[in-house]
């Protein structure tokens, strides 16, 4: 036996020794069975009880692939816009010391924190036709409330948290001797950003954003009063989903919402690929 | 030293960008939030959030939030306690499967029990005959906050209590303190800010949650309706003074969510990272 195996199989024995192993196992599987995993199970048998000619032609009607086309556009647009501004936030709450950087750094994690209703409804009266930017932006003939443009304001105020907060600590972590000693060797600021700080932050930044954008894909209440929700223009398919439900058409919901389902394990994968890869990267 | 002047222009330059963004996205919606809730002045403001609609919304988005944040809260110390103390087959599933709910639409999470226990769901019939009412009632309401909100603590709790190793449990179990004894005694005062910031979260998410709740409420006046979907109902009956009073009340909720966690933040900052330091090695080495 190496001295690596007779370690290994000492600490497993010790591990063994904390109590509450089956208790807590036990308690946790049946919980996550009851809440999550038999309801979402539900869905997916009820989806597949739907015939397929019935399924297909639901899921394939234009109102429904308009709303993926302005799900999946506008959920884009949001988080490419996160992912620029909230690398920016990031940065200056990281490197730059200016009064009031503690409160700027709690108010971050307002959209995770404030009722997506309440978002919903304040981001509709500032960027409405007669809102205090909205009104600027649509006298400059840019309507944004009840545009496909408000939808990527209200999911850029959900995401924004998602990019900094997973930025943030790898720009921490990130020694600023490393971009001294670049400046020292004669590498100008912009080279010294391009070549060294984005390659460091570009894993953390990747992953950052497809959190943003999956949260996007599925969000309703923020989005839901500043869309207008017309179908084929400003329809979300959350919304859309929504308006199935009111119809008493759950053989409708049911379908999109498989799609929707669908959408959101790849996007999870994804997610969970990258942060794969950006750890076997760092070590 | 011209370069440093270009350097402290720069500087100032992406601080403002960034304020500017922040702004625009954050603040000014907030300071939309007071002052159209206090437009008509303080008596319509008072009328709004203590009209019996109004009352009746805070105490069910209350009571659900008292049913909800310590079932689950249980639920994240259990489930953290199994998958950071121990390894076993299946761990790293099992940690997907608890992240799971906030990769599901909130509209999604609603519908499952809409489908499970609503009038022509799968137990919809059995629910009829035997006269319980789930969907269009507050179990429903209860099972759909449960489900949004599973991850919460169990997400705080399991790096923390992974970095924390199991030393000194071993040692009180070594030095014969019962299974729970060292829970209460060894884990838990370890354990705390993470536990109180896993516990606001939920608590803010259990109290604001819209989508999934909108989708089993049924919307009934007085009955199923929470504060989110009192608002709703106020700002698309163009009431706007009273849906934004309703609405100041859950932004003072999640203000003060805000603080509490930067306060616990600051603590935890301060308590574990020597802790956190000593410990980088060995736990680093684990897959």
């Amino acid at each position: 036996m190496t001295a690596a195996s007779s370690t290994r199989s000492s600490s497993r024995a010790r591990r063994s020794a904390l109590p509450g192993l089956g208790l807590t196992l036990g308690c946790t599987l049946l919980y996550l069975s009851v809440v999550v995993l038999v309801p979402l199970a539900a869905l997916v048998l009820r989806a597949a009880d739907l015939s397929w000619s019935q399924y297909w032609t639901t899921v394939t009607a234009p109102r429904a692939v308009a709303s993926y086309r302005l799900t999946l556009g506008a959920s884009l647009a949001a988080a490419g816009l996160n992912g620029v501004f909230g690398l920016l936030v990031a940065w200056v709450l990281v490197r730059y010391r200016f009064p009031g950087r503690r409160l700027v750094d709690a108010i971050v994690d307002l959209p995770f924190a404030l009722p997506t209703a309440v978002a919903g409804i304040a981001l509709t009266a500032v960027y409405a036709p007669n809102g205090w930017i909205g009104g600027i932006l649509y006298s400059w003939g840019f309507p944004v409330a009840y545009a496909p443009a408000g939808v990527v304001v209200a999911l850029t105020f959900i995401g924004l948290p998602f990019v900094v907060r997973t930025v943030q600590p790898v720009l921490e972590d990130l020694d600023p001797e490393i971009e001294e000693a670049a400046r020292s060797l004669g590498a100008t600021p912009f080279q010294t950003t391009a070549r060294i700080i984005i390659p460091t932050v570009l894993p953390a930044l990747a992953t950052g954003t497809a959190l943003a954008f999956a949260r996007a894909v599925g969000e309703y209440g923020s989005i839901v009063f500043i869309s207008g929700n017309l179908p084929m223009r400003t329809e979300m398919t959350t919304v859309l989903i929504m308006a199935r439900l009111e119809q008493f058409d759950y053989a409708g919901a049911t379908a999109l919402a498989s799609v929707m389902l669908a959408m959101s394990f790849v996007l999870l994968l994804g997610v969970n690929l990258m942060q794969w890869v950006a750890r076997r990267r760092m070590a | 030293m011209r370069r440093r002047d270009g350097g402290k222009a720069a500087q100032r330059l992406l601080i403002a960008v960034a304020l500017a963004f922040l702004a625009a996205f954050l603040v000014v919606p907030l300071v939309a939030v007071l002052t159209q809730a206090f437009e008509q002045g303080w008596r319509v403001y008072w009328a709004s959030v203590t009209e019996p609609d109004a009352r009746s919304a805070i105490r069910l988005t209350l009571l659900t939030a008292l049913v909800v944040v310590p079932l689950n809260t249980v639920f994240g110390v259990a489930a953290a306690w199994a998958i950071a103390k121990f390894r076993f087959p299946g761990r790293a599933i099992l940690i997907t499967l608890i992240d799971l709910p906030f990769a599901v639409s909130p509209v999604i999470s609603g519908l499952v029990f809409v489908l499970l226990f609503g009038a022509n769901g799968v137990f919809g019939p059995w629910l009829a005959a035997h006269g319980v009412k789930v969907i269009f009632a507050f179990p429903g309401l209860v099972l759909a906050t449960l489900f949004v909100t599973v991850p919460f603590v169990a997400r705080e709790l399991i790096p923390l209590m992974q970095e924390q190793g199991t030393e000194m449990e071993e040692a009180a179990i070594a030095l014969g303190a019962s299974g729970w004894q060292t829970f209460w005694r060894v884990t838990l005062p370890n354990i705390k800010w993470g536990l109180l910031y896993g516990v606001i979260l939920l608590n803010a998410r259990a109290i604001g949650e819209f989508g999934a709740v909108s989708v089993v409420s049924g919307h009934i006046r007085g009955e199923t309706n929470t504060l989110p979907l009192h608002v709703e109902i106020l700002f698309n009956e163009y009431n706007f003074t009273a849906a934004f009073a309703v609405a100041s009340l859950l932004t003072l909720m999640a203000v003060v969510a805000l603080a509490a966690k930067s306060v616990v933040a600051w603590r935890t900052d301060r308590t574990l990272i020597p802790a956190s330091a000593a410990q980088a090695g060995p736990t680093d080495i684990q897959p």
